[in-house]
């Protein structure tokens, strides 16, 4: 299939909206587009089952390559592995979420959509990219519309968030600049080709210097201690649809960035940094847990939480064996759905409620027993009960760290496996207070999810379970891809 | 030789005919504003447009007058700025009471960038320079009756009378120094003797003055403020484009033996100018010194890319101010607009422009991003190879400190597009009715912001010219 289509799309659906008159025609223009889309990725992945099915070993699939500035080397490549195909699935599900969920935003609603989708965009574009520049281009491009969705549409602090978020997301693309400049400049010749760049051999000084400079420029993008910080403030303060793109894609862009970029085209410098890596993420892991339990909004508790979970991506990579790395992108589809989900089930409540407070609800189950029960899925999910997804990818993560041997390694994995517990702990009691117990007599009487809802938490919850029951589908996807990456870490 | 006379020379020649059919207009009879400007609009597309055609290289008067492809786009650039400028500040130029003595002056002082931007020789190059200035200062003065207006001017022309006296004196320097100063001649004489490198630290100075470059910035901000809007973006975009292309050709090709000495030069100011730019851009109120500042910040990375001593050096600084020209216009045409319709010029007044102005407001926003180098805006792809170019040498620290400009920058843009998109306000500036043409000119440049980056022939095209 033409992987162009994929960016194509989501700029005709902006177009459309543009032209669009009414807020329905534009809500409707826009979930259109997003339904295409999502049929476009599941083709897309029954077409890379096909063909790898078929034999077709290539590295990449759809390979796709026009010329774009020409004279520094660049050009227009596009390609997918199981990775990309992964994480496209996972954009196409939070997109028609939460463009759904977004159906009842009055203030703007042109303008709200118009962002929403060139975020996804932005998403689309990085994930099959495979040149460096265009990469960047992409990234940078997924910026400006957080920036506006939570300044305008935001709630509480929102200039304040929204500008943290800037600020901090366009340094990470300052040092991820740097970084493809050196890769650029030091191969044996100039290109921003990834596929090329991987068959160079960079100087082992270039690499050095370059991977951290790449990996913390991606982690910022990911919540990388201690560059989480824009994570509580940017994602409690955006819109509903904006939490579940950021936490759900845009985190992801991060992750994505530093396994396929720092990792995959810099494996010396992965070997000597992989124990910083490890350290920090375990500490994201930990201290992103333990804020977790401190924390009385509802928002923020995810967004701690996701401080956490991302940690586990990043001590995925770090641990650089072919388990750990297909865990973190498991964990990485994982937590895109399940935290898009969570945001979205905050939404609704606050939406009815007007509160995010954790003290100030109780017994919400008797009032509003679907959107409660997505809420003890979700839950259940984020604290990895078997059978949803946050299971399968956090194991992953915990068998590939396992099989290093040495203590270091060992006692960082028995870290991380601990904040499970915690995780159980905030989880658990924020369900708790919020569904169970007495009820509120002003929320007596609050409605039940809406139709537009109700689909966008079906929608999630069935990849979640997909994930949790079948994890195979993804698993086939993901390891020969993380495969590929492994060899060329081990130096093989 | 009258063929070639005619055929080399044919855009300063096009502009001359213009001027002095405005002369005649002026000491005609009385024509209205509105059909005198329509007029003139005209006949800059006309210029702009004729400028691809019939491009020759070559050179007249013995070498003191070059032209080729490269300075032919040049010069189709800054013709293009000005049409722009006759577009975007149309309400402004309809009040104006001196329309056809504005575009006099405007005219002369282009003609004398043309020439600026051919010449091929040190004493051209200093006509040139004086025609290309002394012009502009009697435009800051085109608010006749504001007070800030005549301090501008004044002061404009003291700090163009010291660069021209400092210019003077390296140009005699480089005389003693090397006997000639044709451009041709210089660089085979060219030795790095101190007295070499003394007068192209003279030389150099009087480059940064008309860029602003730090430390001879100061006089930037009071002349952008105290000027009439359309008269600020002539200074911050056509002339400081002007002059790039000229320190362009000096550094690349008559100091080209030195350039080993000046990269470490050129790479030091292009990172002071960003940083003090960015850092006094910070604080302002008032969006003509805001943009002020903002030029200052852009020349430094207009510097980076020229310090790479290369052909992706060259391409990637005319490509820059193409850029620039399209994303700064938009943004003073905006200022402009708002200040002709209400005078307001504080960033504070524009808080909640967004509910009454979305059109305007959108493409303030876009200008705004294509300066900061965001994405899928031109200046992403401009700054972006600037950096590239500025790169090839190595010098990763400089690099990053670029880099860490990029995001300062971002926050003070972003704090117009805060007040804009974001801040309440309950009585914000009403709905500016605005002129068909300067609609048409905001559409031309956010064209030309989108475009210009996502089309990479224009580009190689550049590209090619450089070789």
């Amino acid at each position: 299939m033409n992987l162009t289509l994929l960016i194509l799309l989501p700029l005709l659906t902006a177009v459309v909206i543009l032209l669009m008159r009414s807020g329905v025609q534009v809500k409707w223009s826009a979930l259109i587009g997003a339904s295409v889309q999502f049929v476009l990725a599941l083709i897309l992945f029954f077409a890379f089952r096909k063909e790898r099915a078929s034999g077709n070993e290539a590295q990449m699939l759809f390979e796709l390559q026009y010329k774009w500035f020409p004279s520094w080397h660049i050009s227009f490549h596009l390609g997918v592995d199981g990775i990309s195909v992964a994480m496209i699935l996972l954009t196409a599900f939070v997109v028609i979420a939460g463009v759904l969920v977004s159906w009842n935003v009055e203030k703007m609603t042109k303008e709200f959509y118009l962002l929403l989708v060139l975020l996804s965009l932005g998403a689309y574009g990085f994930f099959i990219s495979l040149d460096l520049f265009i990469l960047f281009f992409f990234l940078e491009i997924a910026v400006i519309p957080k920036y506006l969705l939570i300044g305008i549409w935001g709630s509480g602090k929102k200039e304040y968030a929204a500008n943290k978020l800037a600020l901090m997301l366009m340094g990470g693309s300052a040092l991820v600049l740097v970084g493809l400049l050196g890769l650029y400049f030091n191969g044996t010749e100039k290109t921003f080709d990834l596929l090329l760049l991987s068959k160079m051999q960079i100087p082992v000084m270039v690499q050095k210097i370059c991977f951290p400079l790449l990996f913390v420029g991606f982690g910022v993008f990911t919540a990388l201690f201690p560059f989480h910080t824009w994570v509580p403030d940017g994602h409690s303060s955006a819109p509903t649809a904006g939490s579940m793109f950021l936490a759900g894609i845009s985190m992801k862009l991060g992750g994505y960035g530093c396994l396929r970029v720092a990792t995959y085209l810099m494996p010396e410098g992965a070997r000597e940094y992989a124990n910083i890596i490890i350290v920090l993420s375990a500490i994201a892991i930990l201290y992103g847990a333990f804020a977790t339990m401190m924390q009385k909004d509802l928002k923020y508790i995810n967004a701690y939480s996701s401080v956490s979970h991302c940690g586990f991506v990043l001590l995925g990579i770090g641990m650089l064996t072919k388990t750990a790395i297909a865990g973190a992108v498991m964990q990485m589809v994982s937590h895109g759905l399940m935290t898009a989900l969570f945001f979205a089930v905050i939404g609704m409540i606050y939406e009815r409620t007007h509160t995010r407070e954790v003290n100030e609800m109780g017994g919400l189950i008797k009032v509003m027993p679907f959107i409660t029960t997505v809420l003890f899925i979700v839950g259940l999910c984020s604290l990895g009960l078997p059978g949803l997804s946050g299971f399968v990818a956090e194991m992953s993560i915990f068998m590939g760290s396992w099989q290093n041997p040495d203590p270091f390694h060992r006692i960082a994995t028995i870290a991380a496996c601990m904040s499970i517990v915690v995780t159980a702990v905030y989880i658990l009691r924020a369900i708790g207070k919020t569904a169970m117990g007495p009820i509120n007599d002003r929320y007596l009487l609050l409605e039940d999810a809406k139709w537009n809802e109700k689909l966008a938490a079906i929608i999630l919850i069935a990849g979640i379970i997909a994930i949790g029951i079948a994890p195979f589908w993804l698993n086939d996807l993901i390891t020969p891809a993380a495969d590929e990456i492994m060899h060329k870490v081990a130096g093989k | 030789m009258l063929n070639d006379f005619l055929l080399l020379m044919k855009s300063e020649l096009v502009l001359a005919f213009i001027l002095f059919l405005l002369l005649i207009i002026k000491v005609g009879k009385e024509v209205t504003n509105e059909r005198l400007l329509s007029l003139i609009q005209i006949l800059l597309l006309g210029n702009f447009i004729y400028g691809f055609f019939f491009i020759e290289s070559g050179s007249l008067f013995g070498g003191m007058y070059i032209t080729n492809g490269l300075i032919a786009f040049q010069k189709s650039i800054i013709s293009l700025g000005i049409y722009l400028i006759s577009l975007l500040f149309s309400d402004w130029l309809k009040k104006s009471e001196h329309l056809p003595e504005f575009f006099i002056l405007l005219l002369s002082a282009v003609i004398g960038m043309f020439f600026l931007i051919s010449s091929g020789n040190l004493l051209m190059f200093y006509l040139s320079l004086e025609l290309a200035t002394i012009p502009v200062a009697a435009m800051a003065n085109f608010d006749l009756d504001k007070k800030i207006s005549s301090e501008a001017s004044m002061k404009m022309i003291l700090s163009s009378a010291l660069s021209s006296g400092v210019l003077l004196f390296g140009i005699s320097l480089i005389y003693g120094a090397t006997g000639t100063i044709g451009f041709d001649q210089i660089p085979t004489l060219l030795d790095g003797s101190s007295l070499q490198i003394l007068a192209f630290v003279f030389l150099f100075t009087a480059f940064a003055f008309k860029l602003s470059i730090v430390p001879f910035h100061l006089w930037t901000a009071d002349v952008y403020e105290g000027s009439p809007m359309a008269v600020t973006s002539f200074l911050s975009v056509i002339s400081k484009g002007a002059i790039a292309f000229i320190l362009l050709t000096t550094l690349y090709k008559v100091f080209a033996p030195m350039h080993a000495l000046w990269y470490n030069m050129v790479m030091l100011l292009s990172v002071i100018t960003m940083v003090v730019g960015n850092l006094f851009a910070l604080r302002q109120q008032n969006i003509k010194r805001f943009l002020a500042f903002s030029s200052i910040a852009q020349v430094g990375f207009i510097l980076l890319g020229l310090s790479s001593y290369s052909v992706e050096g060259t391409s990637s600084v005319v490509y820059f101010v193409l850029i620039y020209v399209f994303s700064n216009l938009a943004a003073f045409g905006v200022a402009g607009a708002i200040s002709q319709s209400y005078g307001k010029e504080l960033i504070e007044d524009y808080k909640g422009l967004y509910q009454t102005n979305p059109f305007i407001s959108w493409v303030l926003a876009l200008s705004l991003f294509s300066l900061a180098g965001i994405p899928p805006t031109a200046g992403f792809f401009g700054k972006l190879f600037l950096i590239t170019a500025g790169a090839s040498k190595g010098n990763y620290f400089f690099i990053m400190v670029a880099a860490l400009n990029m995001i300062i920058s971002l926050y003070y843009y972003l704090r117009i597009v805060r007040a804009v998109f974001m801040d309440k306000n309950d009585q914000p500036i009403a709905k500016i009715n605005l002129d068909p043409s300067t609609k048409l000119g905001m559409i031309i440049c956010t064209a030309g912001i989108i475009l210009i980056g996502l089309l990479s022939w224009v580009y190689d095209y550049i590209t090619t010219l450089s070789i």
